[in-house]
């Protein structure tokens, strides 16, 4: 039994690293629903794209070769040579902000004031767009990425559990490396929205955009300013996702686990992201450890975060941390 | 008096100055509506100017074309000696108007201190860059702004509440928050929408004082906008009436109080000879 509850504990663990990557695109969610009421379907898509554009220019791949040798019957794939990753990173950080900036210049400047499902609509164009342009640029390949992050199981821990509970702890290095690098983006983010300018402003256009414009702040600024944020989360999320299983266009359906992720932790809450997140994480593997394995048959942790977000649906639609909706008579 | 171009001694003794914003021949239509007819009105640097009328007159559209809420379709508006091109809220802001709302709008998830710094965003000049270091300039011009909001909190006297959410706080302290986080930004010109809208008699006096002593301490100018008629006559240097969007008295309290046409439409008092 003592060994049980030690591989539980594994579990949980396991859990909780795997919930920091779902709170990741959560959170890119949260930070444009909050500044401008637009439910991000593109957010997973996003992460897809900023990985796909950090692994191809690592790789030195020649973007929208296919187009241009088929237009100029030319052969070019590579430029031959490669890129080093923090470069890397800083470029695709410049593609995101330039995307950040056409995705409101073009579409959502001339969507103002309007419903949110229509808002939501151009969203999920915007994600088959985004996954089109991906493929078109960078090839549908799946690519390997490494930025240099540790990967492998963490021996450290193996043995130190082994010695004090008589069983080894399997946590992969990159999950302890993620969660720190999450943490981190989350205190900077917080930092950034209290204590800065333009996180004021942020807040501000977040709270009533009436009374933003009165205080003298532009909101299509700080609408460039959260979707290039939330580009960044979409980049720190593709680099985790990337590096564990591949860069390839599965990972845009992350993007749908962060929606009972949003359900559970309230969609304006960012704290709200992160516990969500974590609660789905640990709550999908020690289901299918406790309860799907032994006695539904297994792969219950597809359906567990929806039936989770349909439950909290049914009894506390707001989250755990979202705004209570209380209408007055 | 108030025909000098550089402006005049008021009987208290202020000095009002020369104008400093002209509306010329104001027309604003909603559809077929027409919210503001025609409407010439200047307003002098100093003075406290309010603008009275019966509901739906158009006085809050009035103030809404002044801190660019809405685009008026004809007529133009003088700002400074210049004529301002039609421009976002957020730029006529930046020039130095500053405003509050008739229905609060304050940002009401932050704190007291927060709203009110919000109003010191366009006195900041540091990039994203120095901002997101948090370093140096940035820094400085932090200290430097919270040092204003700070006085203008103990001016307003709200300092025991600095901390408090907004949302928890009753609806006349709301209403004074919401004017210091205009006054905070130093305004050249302060619109207040109704500020003493729904309020009670002594929270009315409060307001009252508190108007009189931004204008008489920072020689700011203000426009005003009330339904309270003593208030406003109290109150203000010169009144503006309007009625169905049509400007029908310019004057002193004392010229309005007597003005036919404005006891007529306004006061709503019959006159049967």
């Amino acid at each position: 039994m003592p060994e049980q509850l030690a591989f539980a504990l594994e579990v949980t663990a396991n859990g909780l690293m795997a919930g920091v990557l779902y709170a990741l695109v959560a959170l890119g969610f949260v930070l444009i629903y909050k500044a401008s009421g637009i439910f991000n379907y593109a957010q997973g898509v996003m992460a897809l794209f900023a990985a796909l554009t950090l692994a191809g220019i690592m790789d030195g791949q020649v973007p929208f070769s296919h187009l241009i040798n088929a237009v100029f019957g030319t052969d070019v794939h590579h430029f031959g040579w490669n890129v080093p990753a923090f470069l890397a990173i800083l470029l695709t950080m410049v593609v995101m902000i330039a995307l950040a900036y056409a995705v409101q210049r073009l579409v959502f400047r001339h969507l103002v004031g309007q419903e949110p499902i229509i808002l939501f609509m151009a969203t999920i164009g915007l994600a088959y767009f985004l996954e089109g342009v991906g493929d078109l640029m960078w090839g549908s390949d799946i690519k390997s990425m490494d930025v240099g992050l540790p990967q492998g199981i963490n021996m450290w821990i193996d043995e130190t559990t082994f010695e004090a509970l008589g069983y080894g702890f399997f946590i992969d290095n990159l999950d302890i490396v993620a969660s720190i690098i999450a943490a981190l983006l989350v205190i900077g983010l917080v930092m950034f929205a209290q204590y800065t300018k333009q996180g004021r402003a942020m807040r501000a256009v977040a709270d009533d955009h009436q009374a933003a414009l009165s205080v003298g702040v532009s909101l299509n600024f700080i609408w460039i300013l959260v979707w290039s944020l939330a580009g960044f989360v979409a980049l720190v999320a593709g680099i985790m996702w990337g590096t564990k299983s591949g860069v390839q266009f599965s990972l845009s359906l992350i993007a749908l686990k962060a929606l009972p992720v949003l359900m559970l932790g309230g969609f304006t809450s960012i704290p709200g992201a992160i516990v969500g997140g974590l609660i789905i994480g640990v709550g999908e593997k020690l289901f299918e450890f406790l309860i799907g394995a032994p006695f539904l048959g297994g792969a219950t942790e597809n359906w567990f975060a929806y039936m989770l977000a349909l439950i909290f649906l049914v009894f506390r639609p707001q989250g755990l941390f979202g705004e209570k909706i209380i209408e007055r008579v | 008096m108030k025909d000098q171009a550089d402006g005049y001694v008021t009987a208290d003794g202020r000095q009002i100055g020369p104008v400093v914003m002209e509306m010329k021949n104001i027309t604003l239509r909603f559809g077929g509506v027409e919210a503001i007819k025609d409407i010439s009105l200047d307003i002098r640097e100093g003075e406290i100017r309010a603008i009275i009328g019966p509901n739906g007159a158009g006085k809050s559209s009035m103030l809404n074309v002044i801190s660019g809420f809405y685009v008026p379709q004809d007529g133009e508006v003088w700002y400074k000696g210049a004529r301002r091109a039609p421009m976002k809220p957020f730029q006529v802001a930046q020039q130095g108007i500053a405003r509050t709302f008739q229905n609060i709008a304050l940002f009401e998830g932050m704190s007291v201190l927060d709203n009110v710094m919000t109003g010191r965003l366009t006195h900041m000049e540091t990039g994203l860059f120095w901002q997101s270091l948090w370093k140096g300039k940035a820094e400085r011009e932090e200290t430097a702004n919270r040092e204003v909001a700070e006085k203008i909190i103990d001016f307003l006297e709200i300092q025991a509440i600095r901390k408090t959410p907004v949302s928890r706080l009753s609806y006349g302290l709301k209403k004074r928050v919401e004017l210091a986080r205009a006054l905070a930004a130093e305004p050249s010109i302060l619109l207040l929408d109704e500020p003493m809208a729904g309020m009670n008699v002594e929270e009315k006096e409060d307001m009252s004082r508190f108007i009189l002593d931004v204008n008489d301490e920072f020689g700011t100018t203000i426009v005003l906008i009330e339904h309270d008629m003593g208030v406003v006559m109290d109150l203000s240097d010169r009144v503006v009436v309007m009625d169905y969007g049509k400007k029908i008295g310019d004057g002193t309290p004392h010229d309005v109080r007597n003005n036919q046409d404005v006891i007529d439409a306004y006061l709503g008092v019959a006159h049967d000879d």
